[in-house]
């Protein structure tokens, strides 16, 4: 019946020669390119912006009190979940499902890690040193941005929890149309990382 | 895309390979900013160039699209490509908001808004 409601989610569509899902999954990353390089342009103008002295002035990093150490911890931690995210794929191609399983729950391990590292070491201790997004510009698209990111790294845990659990049934009875669904789970979690990578260095460093 | 077991072996080897370049250019990115650079942009320039060098990475090998050989995907990465760029030259346009003699970024407060912030500070 699922073939029936959803077709070409293994063998390619005739007009595409891809199957579907993986067309699909691109054309939301671009929408995704869009709506995560409206908020960059954002902070283009407003960094550009603002003026030398008063209050309005782009915080040095003394000022905004961001550690690079924790910036940096969370960015080799998604690189990590990027690696095993894409070797829960290779693991599916080669027909190994308990070693895909194995992967997948270590990315999802290391999301958890990145958002409680998040969470604990940074939003409530700025929060509770009344830094929160309202005290400057650089605050408001600091949380805007990181905020945002964050509800992507919860919906991937979310879709690959479902895929490590009940959705694994679909290995059983159609082992490819699992392992492309993975795979388009795996361009989403890696296209996360990516923006991740540009969010460190424009945050934390520069 | 049909890959055989001898293909994925060898993914795994570049998977591998692609995590420590990606770690390291974070080490760099890292050190790199502990470098006090006489002008800013260019501390800012390096930084995006490590990113933009560590997320082609991701996106040709994570994302595969070091095999991709899809017209759809690559027309789609285009459009993609092109209004992003667009996006990005979105804040150049509003300097046209401002008089013109005045650059941007290199304006002082306004005297009544410096007031009122001095104001603010001492809490009158």
């Amino acid at each position: 019946m699922s073939t029936a409601l959803l077709p070409y989610t293994v063998e390619p569509h005739p007009v595409t020669g891809l199957y579907s899902g993986k067309l699909g999954t691109w054309l939301f990353l671009a929408s995704e390119v869009m709506l995560f390089g409206a908020l960059f342009s954002s902070y283009v103008l407003l960094r550009v912006g603002a003026p030398e002295t008063g209050h309005a002035h782009w915080p040095t990093h003394e000022e905004t009190g961001l550690s690079w150490a924790i910036g940096g911890f969370n960015t080799l931690v998604l690189i990590i979940s990027s690696v095993t995210m894409v070797m829960a794929w290779a693991a599916l191609k080669m027909h190994n499902i308990a070693k895909a399983k194995a992967f997948l729950a270590t990315t999802v391990g290391l999301a958890l890690l990145f958002i409680v590292v998040k969470l604990a070491f940074e939003y409530i201790p700025k929060f509770k040193a009344g830094h929160g997004p309202s005290h400057n510009n650089f605050f408001a698209l600091y949380f805007t941005l990181t905020g945002l990111h964050a509800l992507h790294i919860l919906g991937g845990v979310v879709v690959i929890l479902y895929f490590l659990l009940p959705g694994s049934a679909l290995w059983k009875t159609n082992p490819e149309y699992y392992t492309n669904r993975i795979e388009c789970t795996g361009l989403y979690w890696h296209f996360v990382d990516l923006v991740w990578i540009f969010l460190f260095p424009v945050l934390y460093l520069t | 895309m049909a890959h055989g077991h001898a293909d994925i072996s060898k993914h795994v080897k570049l998977y591998l390979g692609v995590f420590l370049a990606l770690a390291i250019g974070t080490v760099i990115t890292v050190a790199a900013n502990h470098i006090h650079f006489q002008e800013h942009a260019v501390a800012i320039g390096i930084a995006l160039l490590i990113a933009s060098v560590k997320a082609s990475l991701v996106a040709a090998v994570f994302m595969h699209l070091k095999w991709e050989k899809s017209i759809w995907i690559w027309t789609t990465l285009a459009f993609c490509g092109v209004f992003f760029i667009v996006l990005l030259f979105i804040p150049v346009l509003t300097t046209n908001d401002l008089p013109p003699q005045v650059k941007m970024g290199t304006w002082d407060v306004p005297a009544h808004v410096a007031e009122a912030d001095e104001g603010h500070k001492t809490g009158h």
